[in-house]
């Protein structure tokens, strides 16, 4: 099962974070933390794997983001690379060749996402297709409520 | 961004599309209208966009101006919670997910994410949920609030709001939330909806997880999830049925009926052609065949017959499955592991290892890493298989990846053997010269437990050993140190000199390594003799003579770079000389008088002793100063609990007895005081000086003055060993010696690690004792890598007590020792609070446990989990005991 997923970039700067065990905020800040600077460190030829704690950490980098997952000592550490991937394709196929801004001005689109694609740190669904179907529905059932009205936009904005 | 990109993947149809704007119509035109209109009644200001925020955000320049955007908009969104508007509170929560996400507090905004989910639109439960699993955490209140929410909205006629609500609970179920909803979740396992179902699984899978016991009335919907043809569904099911297979043996045989439907699963993802909506590059959704795997691999465990059934499946995928990509791989990485851990046919096992010899080979350094990984896990199963790549393996020794050269490291140790000790040892030895500090302690030891086990002679253990100490240096453990002064001592006397050159040699050319100059003033302070008038001795350079070695001598004591245990060996060892040389017994008595006056409280005591031996009790200086009886070697790998030397964790003894009644064996104490200065593992004390002609009051008088002039010292630590070594050594002396002596003096002397060997082992005989006392039945329930767990369980009135004891018998200090327990349903299990969460080398810890029976045919069976951290790593075990006798 995975244990948490976070997205950071090459500055340090955390994108997103997703948890699926219960830890105090103070906790999951110290392991944000530690986790950035180790895996900033480590030169890019390295391989993605690295062990912290209980757990096994693997991650990857796209252009200027980190994808960084903890697994468990039964997960198997290729697999979770393949997960990454196909959450990066998921991301790349919703935006349009996604960059890291997309992520950032629309972090709650990258969050619906991944709860398409994982549910409690287990993997819910192998067709891509089937997830964005998902996600374009619920987009369409929000746009639905949301009134583009004369004087500004409604929602989120 | 993304180096896959494929052209042909449309965006959305129009009418799906995000930004496409359905333009106008009269309904949403009239409510924009009118929420306007009331928004200026309660004149309430438009709030700032997310993505405007997120723009101002990001423009700022400083820290300081980034806080003072966020705080300005924090008091506004604080302020809006409080005038309950409901309009915008979707935009100002989500917007506080951004804050939260830059690390500013965030937990005044839970409340009214459990607003937003008790809306009615699903804009806003859409980012409540999301907020419910990003800010609040297990501990919440509000977790009561929420599991009623979510028990509405999984009974939601609306698909979507089901998923939000399930996907939230898998994120999020704390174990009262899981008993809440388990029900709820059991119905929605049969939904006729792929969509609900998949999520319902894995919400059931989380919800066991977090409650084992509610595993049963899952059990029941679960079986039929794998005649599904939907991927989703399948793949949850497996995850299911696995976590319910690790759960409980029982299950475990339920589910063994289902290996045939598993591998015809698998054999249609590899047999079927192509299907774009699973495929990953080429190969058929490795997902759900890594999951398949996984669980086959739990069920074919120490089972001839599952085994057999999933033998030809598992060689189909070994030789059907693509490598050049990591897909392929990762699915040959899981087959191995299910090959290697069943009851599989010898063919298939040389397959599973030649795949790792190839993947020792592969470019990636990713599957490198796994092959070292996995043949460390298989190096018990097929040694001979694994050291056809040992020369690969320490070509990884050089790599520049850390992770990758622990493994290497871990796995270079499980391949040496008698054979091959020269070479390996060779290899290591560089790698430990250039190795990381992090790693030296770790290698060291392991290098001195190798070296002990498989050394061809005295001579190249002797070698090795100095070696080691010089490569190493000031990283190695204490147990080296005195292991190597063990091996030494009880070489034959030309090896001792041999290396005593050696070490001479090697202290000459740096003085800050501290274990080495420890060892090496011992070699040459026993037998210095030896090294300087036995003419067989070779130097490699000039032969020095006493006062070269005098002078080393008082280089070292004087210099800052040597600290203090080593000037303690130093002076110990100087002493020796002086009745090791011809001439020069002036001289050292010049460098100890000196120390007459040493600000160091225990170099000032040695000084002041040693001179007493040049003064008035010349003529006992020869036969007190006499050669080490050789060493009984205490086997480091052994279960004993010596090698431990740290200083501070000496037993302190505070009781000061008078002395009344000295006897002639006070000799022998003496004696044994001066033996304790060289830091080592005293043997049995031999009485050689009881038949010298010493008037027993002067003896007194050496010891009675200092004695007096000794402070008694306070109890240095409380850990579990002192406080129980305390009273055996004193039992020790009363009983066995019947003599009363200073002991306080003999504290004072104490330096190293002779008292802490001895006496840590008497402290654990000392333990044990009471506990086999008892009627207890003991039994092994975890005896793995040194660490060794016993469970000593009695029959009391209305339970059964189970006493956990924990060894540590290895050689490090294993810090947060956590040992967790669970028992089946028809169990209760109290634990109680452990003595300890530190063990040290040779440490105890135990804990009680006490379990109740509801059902009297119950067999108790308890499943463990160990964690703990040495050395730094997070170490964690698991074991499941079932022969528990019968109470």
């Amino acid at each position: 099962m995975m244990q948490f997923m976070l997205l950071f970039s090459r500055q340090g700067k955390l994108r997103l974070q997703k948890w699926y065990v219960a830890h105090a905020d103070k906790v999951k800040k110290k392991i944000t933390r530690e986790l950035i600077s180790t895996i900033l460190a480590r030169k890019p030829k390295m391989c993605s794997f690295l062990e912290y704690k209980e757990s096994k950490i693997v991650y990857k980098r796209y252009a200027s983001l980190y994808f960084c997952c903890a697994i468990e000592q039964e997960d198997n550490e290729l697999l979770t690379l393949e997960i990454i991937h196909r959450y990066v394709e998921l991301l790349d196929k919703y935006f349009g060749s996604v960059c890291e801004l997309d992520i950032i001005f629309n972090f709650e689109k990258a969050y619906f996402i991944l709860d398409e694609l994982l549910v409690g740190g287990e993997i819910q669904e192998t067709s891509k297709k089937n997830v964005l179907k998902a996600i374009a529905a619920q987009d369409v059932l929000q746009e639905d409520e949301t009134p583009q009205g004369f004087f500004e936009d409604h929602g989120l904005g | 961004m993304y180096p896959y990109y494929e052209n042909e993947w449309g965006i959305l149809p129009i009418e799906h599309n995000r930004r496409f704007n359905p333009g106008l119509n009269m309904a949403t035109i009239r409510q924009a209208i009118n929420e306007t209109i009331e928004r200026g009644i309660m004149r309430m200001p438009t709030p700032t966009r997310l993505r405007d925020l997120i723009r101002q955000i990001r423009a700022a320049k400083t820290q300081a101006e980034e806080r003072a955007v966020v705080n300005r908009e924090c008091a506004y969104i604080r302020s809006t919670f409080r005038e309950e508007d409901s309009v915008w509170r979707c935009r100002n929560i989500a917007k506080l997910f951004y804050i939260h996400m830059l690390g500013y507090p965030a937990h005044f905004g839970q409340l009214e994410c459990l607003k937003l989910i008790a809306s009615p639109k699903f804009t806003d439960k859409r980012i409540g949920y999301l907020g419910a699993m990003l800010l609040l955490d297990e501990r919440q209140d509000v977790h009561l609030l929420i599991t009623n929410c979510l028990k509405n909205d999984l009974n939601s006629p609306t698909q979507f709001v089901v998923g939000l609500a399930l996907c939230t609970l898998g994120a999020i179920a704390s174990p009262e939330m899981a008993r809440d909803l388990a029900g709820e979740i059991e119905k929605l396992m049969k939904s006729p909806n792929a969509y609900i179902r998949k999520k319902a699984v894995l919400c059931a899978f989380r919800i066991i997880r977090r409650v084992p016991e509610l595993m049963e009335i899952f059990l029941p919907a679960t079986r039929s999830l794998l005649n599904e043809k939907n991927h989703g569904i399948l793949i949850t099911g497996v995850t299911l049925i696995t976590e319910m297979c690790e759960n409980s043996p029982d299950t475990l045989n339920h589910f063994k009926k289902i290996v045939p439907n598993l591998v015809r699963i698998l054999k249609n993802l590899i047999l079927a052609g192509y299907s774009p909506e699973h495929d990953v590059s080429g190969v058929s959704d490795p997902f759900l065949q890594v999951k398949i795997l996984r669980l086959l691999r739990i069920l074919g465990r120490n089972d001839s017959e599952s085994s057999e059934a999933m033998n030809d499946i598992l060689a189909q995928v070994a030789t059907n499955t693509e490598t050049s990509k990591n897909v392929g791989n990762t699915i040959l990485y899981e087959t191995v592991l299910t090959i290697m851990d069943i009851k599989s046919e010898g063919g298939l096992r040389v397959l599973a290892v030649n795949i790792l010899g190839r993947f020792l080979l592969n470019n990636d350094k990713n599957i490198r890493y796994i092959a070292l990984h996995t043949l460390l896990k298989t190096v018990n199963v097929d040694i001979s298989a694994v050291q056809r790549h040992r020369s690969t393996i320490l070509e990884c020794l050089k790599d520049p990846d850390v992770t990758i050269r622990k493994r290497a490291m871990e796995l270079s140790f499980a391949l040496v053997n008698a054979q091959n000790i020269r070479a390996m040892a060779k290899e290591l030895l560089i790698f430990l010269e250039k190795a990381d500090p992090e790693f030296k302690a770790q290698c060291s030891s392991s290098m001195v437990l190798s070296a002990e086990r498989y050394a061809p002679t005295i001579r190249w253990h002797l070698d090795t050993l100095l070696s080691i100490l010089i490569a190493a240096g000031n990283y190695v453990r204490d147990d080296v140190t005195s292991s190597t002064i063990q091996m030494i001592s009880s070489s034959p006397s030309n090896e001792q000199a041999y290396i005593a050159v050696k070490f001479w040699e090697a202290i000459q050319e740096t003085q800050d390594n501290q274990p080495l100059t420890q060892v090496g003033v011992w070699c040459i302070g026993e037998s210095g003799d030896q090294m300087l008038y036995n003419s067989e001795q070779e130097f490699a350079g000039e032969k020095p003579d006493e006062t070269a070695i005098i002078e080393l001598y008082s280089k070292l004591l004087w210099s800052n770079q040597v600290n203090t245990v080593s000037k303690q060996y130093a002076l110990v060892s100087l002493a020796k000389l002086s009745t090791r040389f011809k001439s020069g017994q002036n001289d050292i008595k010049d460098i100890i008088d000196t120390f007459g006056s040493h600000l160091n409280i225990d170099l000032q005591q040695r000084g002041v002793e040693f001179s007493q031996l040049f003064g008035q009790y010349s003529h006992l200086r020869e036969s007190l100063l006499e050669k080490m009886p050789a060493m009984t070697i205490n086997k480091i790998n052994g279960t004993n609990s010596n090698g431990d030397t740290m200083e501070d964790e000496l037993p302190r003894i505070t009781v000061e007895k008078t002395i009344n009644n000295i006897v002639k064996s006070n000799t022998d104490t003496l004696l044994d005081l001066l033996g304790n200065g060289d830091d080592i593992i005293s043997p049995p004390i031999q009485t050689t000086l009881t038949t010298t002609a010493v008037p027993a009051s002067n003896l007194l008088d050496l010891l009675g003055d200092i004695d007096i002039s000794a402070p008694a010292m306070p109890i240095m630590n409380n850990n579990n060993n002192n406080i129980i070594t305390s009273p055996v050594t004193m039992s020790i002396l009363d009983d066995n010696e019947n003599t009363k002596i200073s002991e306080s003096l003999f504290n004072m002397n104490g330096s190293g690690g002779a008292q802490t060997g001895n006496y840590n082992d008497l402290g654990l005989d000392f333990l044990s004792t009471p506990t086999t006392q008892t009627s207890a039945k003991i039994t092994t329930a975890f005896d793995k890598n040194d660490l060794l767990i016993t469970f000593a369980t009695t029959r009391k009135s209305d339970y059964v007590e189970v006493v956990m004891t924990t060894t540590n018998n290895s050689l490090d200090t294993l810090e947060q020792y956590l040992f967790q327990a669970a028992v089946p349903k028809s169990f209760q299990l109290q634990m109680m609070s452990p003595t300890g969460s530190v063990l040290l080398p040779g440490g105890i810890v135990s804990q009680e446990m006490r379990v109740k029976s509801n059902s009297s045919s119950a067999v108790l069976r308890m499943k463990l989990r160990i964690s703990f951290v040495c050395n730094g790593n997070p170490i964690l075990e698991q074991a499941e005991v079932s022969n528990f006798p019968d109470v």
